[in-house]
């Protein structure tokens, strides 16, 4: 168990965010936070990796209260992807190169430029390298912040919408990368998604949210037409496609 | 950087191209430097040739030309490239850590504090002017008295800016308009003070506030080339943490970075250098915005490379402007303040509409 969350409260104000959240994640397994706007799955997000403090509960990091951790400890574990991001003046290479900045001492070492150069090779941004990330398009700066995340060499990897900016294929390219990237290194991802359909083919493990609160989480078994048409308040249909679940709107 | 040919062709070549083109840029930008402090040490009313400075500077001439070299020339040659530094790094930090290319000494409110300190010294503290029967230049009464108040009018302008940060939670926008609002409020409060006295101490203020290198003596560079390089020191070794501020505050937290401590201390190290510098030179408006974002112009925003080499282009930049400042209309000597508007203005506004960058 890499990650594991009792009981978390969070509020802003007097405005109730999160309550008694818990679920647990183990390496390798990929989550899909779903549920309608408002419903608290960035603050969920930002509560794991303490950008975010919870009022109450206690959140696990391969056994160590995050709390207590600093935040270069987290940094080492876990990496975090935004949901906004800025592009800036800088270079894809120094963009991803960034995502050493926890093991840097004082300068990025000769292994740190090989991880980057394996990493921009892997998200096939090779050619894009010296390109500035302000001359980027949407898809291209959504690969490079998740490209930076897999150069942090994490554990658990929280995404916020990864592919909220992305055309069908750019969609379909960064799912697969992170799930290969995932099984192969062994990494829990932990990731918002809006469309449930990308949700339902890429992860294992899927938790509803509703009004503050998890309304049903587990297994691809727990994505059912009932469960979904309440969470969301939409009536759905759910069939079987070429041996693939889709999640039709009625 | 490490440099390991064994490495793959590839990105990382060129890569490793692309920042030595930047480290290239930066030492031709030393060099510069280098070549005008020769050339504004031996300029003056006694021509010395650069052959002559070289030979003085190395302990190998006596009698005159050592005088003006070590007690009047060299002091202020270095004391403007120390102040062009500390400024020009001070500005690159506040514009990185407040997310705002507007954000530096002089718009974050501290270089009106630090005038306002002056002002209350010379006029309500009583270190104020005696007119000079001889050189129609005006005298201060106790000038460490007026370059301790102003220090610490600059260092409490910071202060309440970092309070207000640090307990009320204002977002670093806020913080620039913060320091705004105060530097506004020091503005006024110093007309105040010169309304309120005789035309003596409004002409000692005013004379203040222009800004003069020839001010410091051997002893104020010490203080000052302490803490601008401590400063310094400070600045890159947080140059990842202010990497990783400017692809956004949230990111940055993920990537391990304390994100207030970062802006606390950064904005701390930053006002120090700018109250130290302003208060023992007065105010020299321009430096700290302009050098950084030439800089970004020339070699990008990379904080390893950008905090070096706006450090680099302040000198030569306050260097140049000191220079055509005495030399222009010699014996004159122009307001420093008002020569590096002038020479930095234009400067900026071509490289704008240029638009030039490395590749």
């Amino acid at each position: 168990m890499i990650l594991s969350v009792n009981g978390i409260e969070f509020r802003y104000g007097s405005r109730p965010i999160l309550e008694n959240i818990g679920f647990t994640v183990q390496r390798g397994e990929f989550l899909s936070i779903l549920g309608n706007n408002g419903a608290g799955k960035s603050t969920l997000l930002k509560t794991l990796n303490k950008i975010l403090s919870p009022k109450k509960g206690s959140i696990l990091l391969d056994g160590q209260e995050v709390s207590k951790l600093s935040r270069l400890a987290i940094a080492l574990k876990m990496a975090y992807v935004a949901q906004n991001y800025e592009s800036n003046r800088q270079t894809v290479f120094d963009a991803v190169l960034l995502g050493r900045k926890p093991y840097i001492k004082w300068e990025a070492t000769a292994s740190d430029l090989a991880l980057v150069q394996g990493v921009l090779a892997k998200t096939g941004l090779e050619e894009f390298a010296l390109r500035y990330l302000d001359e980027l398009s949407g898809g291209e700066l959504q690969k490079v912040v998740i490209a930076r995340a897999l150069a942090q060499e994490p554990e658990v990897l929280l995404l916020d919408e990864p592919t909220s900016n992305l055309d069908l294929r750019n969609q379909m390219e960064v799912l697969k990368t992170i799930q290969t990237a995932a099984k192969e290194k062994n990494i829990a991802v932990i990731a918002v998604m809006h469309d449930l359909n990308l949700a339902l083919r890429f992860s294992d493990k899927f938790m509803l949210l509703q009004n503050t609160k998890v309304f049903v989480a587990g297994g691809p078994e727990v994505m059912t037409a009932e469960n979904i048409t309440q969470s969301y308040g939409v009536s759905v249909s759910v069939e079987r496609v070429r041996n693939q679940i889709v999640v039709i709107p009625m | 950087m490490v440099r390991d040919e064994t490495l793959p062709d590839g990105e990382i070549t060129h890569y490793l191209r692309y920042t030595w083109k930047k480290k290239i840029i930066m030492l031709g930008l030393m060099m510069m430097t280098a070549m005008l402090a020769l050339y504004a040490i031996s300029a003056g009313s006694a021509e010395l040739s650069p052959w002559q400075v070289l030979l003085t500077l190395l302990g190998q001439t006596e009698g005159q030309s050592k005088i003006i070299i070590w007690s009047i020339r060299l002091p202020r040659v270095l004391a403007a490239m120390v102040a062009g530094i500390g400024l020009a790094v001070a500005g690159a930090v506040m514009q990185t850590i407040l997310r705002n290319p507007l954000a530096s000494p002089s718009t974050l409110g501290i270089a009106q504090g630090a005038a306002f300190g002056a002002a209350l010294a010379i006029i309500g503290l009583g270190a104020g002017s005696t007119p000079s029967t001889g050189g129609g230049a005006l005298l201060i009464n106790s000038p460490y008295l007026v370059t301790i108040s102003a220090f610490v009018a600059a260092m409490l302008t910071t202060m309440i800016i970092l309070f207000l940060a640090q307990y009320k939670g204002v977002s670093p926008e806020s913080m620039v308009l913060a320091g705004v609002a105060l530097g506004s409020l020091f503005s006024a409060a110093t007309m105040l003070l010169q309304y309120f006295t005789n035309d003596v101490n409004v002409a000692a203020v005013v004379f203040w506030t222009f800004g003069d290198i020839g001010r410091a003596s051997w002893g104020e560079l010490g203080i000052m080339f302490c803490v601008v390089f401590g400063s310094l020191l400070f600045f890159l070794f947080n140059r990842w943490n202010y990497n990783a501020l400017d692809s956004g505050a949230e990111t940055a937290k993920g990537l391990g970075v304390n994100v207030e401590s970062t802006r606390q201390w950064g904005m701390f190290f930053a006002s120090l250098i700018t109250a130290t510098v302003v208060s023992f030179l007065g105010i020299m408006a321009f430096i700290g915005l302009v050098a950084p974002h030439l800089v970004k112009r020339l070699i990008g925003g990379d904080n390893r490379f950008l905090i070096p080499a706006s450090g680099v282009m302040g000198a030569l930049l306050l260097l140049a402007a000191d220079t055509l400042a005495r030399r222009i209309i010699a014996p004159v000597v122009l307001p420093v303040g008002a020569v590096t508007s002038f020479l930095g203005a234009p400067l900026f506004l071509y490289l704008l509409v240029r638009g030039s960058k490395l590749r």
